[in-house]
């Protein structure tokens, strides 16, 4: 149990690029994953036992079902459609663990969201790739899929010189790396604000003239941390929109 | 030009740090300033579209996040960059 693992002490910036030692490099981001995916893996194996149940009963069913739900009404059919219902399982499940992971930051003792290292959020973010251009090429044949995502409709042809390297770097290259930054800063940004006025609060409690504005720090700091559940929360829910509206535009080219 | 002289008076052991701070503080701010106007424009139409028709707002708030996801990401990468700068 070292001071960083504890989160009471405040690394400097560069830390955010050097994956920490220990054993197999295990840290507290690895941690905080493995917590993720076995709290998301719980709620749906705890949530799905009584099956035969038409009224569900316990916080795990409630959970899973309201998730499921959630996913259902608010990102697949309002982006994709029925056509999309085959994706539900990798949504809720990416949905679930985004918000897991990201939660941490504001769960006493942990504090830290293990989606404010860069690793997690740009796998997710390459898998996502990975699948809307599998499901473009298989759907639409790999020149089809190759000219309607890089030929927008209605472009006049000499335009086109212009256009096509634009969509090009838009389709294929800024929309997974933009995906990741997404994710990554929004957690990294909480995290440092939360870390700013913990330390703010610390400093000043600690200094005997000053310390009447202390309480005003300690307030932004109360409120800040409510602000970051509301972060963790839709930055889960625009990861997976997202996800769903590039599978849609794989799905469904416009014409 | 002032506050910069006083900056540098008082780096003067290092004056390439008080400019890498300057630089960031540049680069995030400028950054933020197109993402500041447009997530204003996406949110306030938005809500003008919401109060006109409040059938549809389940619709329009999903957009509406859509919107605000893709403007936001340039401030990020601000952000980002802000942070990968280094004197």
């Amino acid at each position: 149990m070292n001071a960083l693992l504890l989160a009471v002490d405040v690394p400097p910036i560069s830390n955010v690029t050097i994956w920490g030692a220990g054993p197999l490099g295990f840290n507290k981001t690895a941690a905080i994953y493995v917590f993720a995916a076995l709290a998301t893996m719980l709620v749906f194996v705890l949530g799905t036992r009584r099956k035969d149940a038409l009224v569900p009963a316990g916080l795990m069913q409630n959970t899973a079902e309201s998730g499921v739900g959630f996913v259902r009404n608010q990102i697949i059919m309002q982006t994709m459609g029925t056509d999309g219902l085959q994706y539900l399982p990798y949504l809720t499940a990416l949905f679930f663990f985004i918000f897991f992971s990201s939660i941490t930051e504001i769960i006493p003792f942990v504090q830290f969201p293990a989606n404010a290292r860069f690793g997690m959020p740009l796998t997710l973010a390459l898998v996502t790739w990975v699948i809307y251009n599998v499901v473009g090429v298989v759907k639409q044949g790999p020149l089809h899929y190759l000219k309607n995502s890089l030929i927008p409709p209605g472009v006049p042809k000499p335009i086109l010189i212009l256009v096509i390297p634009i969509e090009f770097v838009s389709t294929f290259i800024v929309r997974p790396f933009s995906l990741m930054v997404r994710l990554f800063a929004n957690m990294l940004a909480g995290h440092l604000i939360l870390v700013t006025f913990a330390a703010l609060s610390a400093g000043l409690w600690a200094a005997k003239v000053t310390v009447v504005i202390m309480p005003f720090s300690f307030a932004l700091l109360v409120a800040m941390t409510g602000f970051e559940i509301l972060v963790a929360f839709l930055q889960a829910f625009i990861f997976t929109i997202l996800t769903a509206v590039y599978i849609d535009s794989s799905m469904h080219p416009s014409h | 030009m002032a506050l910069l002289h006083l900056l540098l008076a008082q780096a003067a052991a290092d004056p390439t740090k008080g400019l890498t701070a300057i630089g960031r503080g540049i680069v995030y701010g400028g950054a933020a300033i197109g993402p500041g106007i447009g997530i204003g424009l996406v949110v306030g139409n938005a809500i003008t579209a919401m109060a006109r028709q409040p059938e549809s707002a389940g619709t329009v708030r999903t957009t509406m996040f859509l919107g605000i996801a893709f403007t936001e990401a340039l401030a990020l990468f601000g952000f980002v960059l802000a942070f990968i700068i280094s004197g």
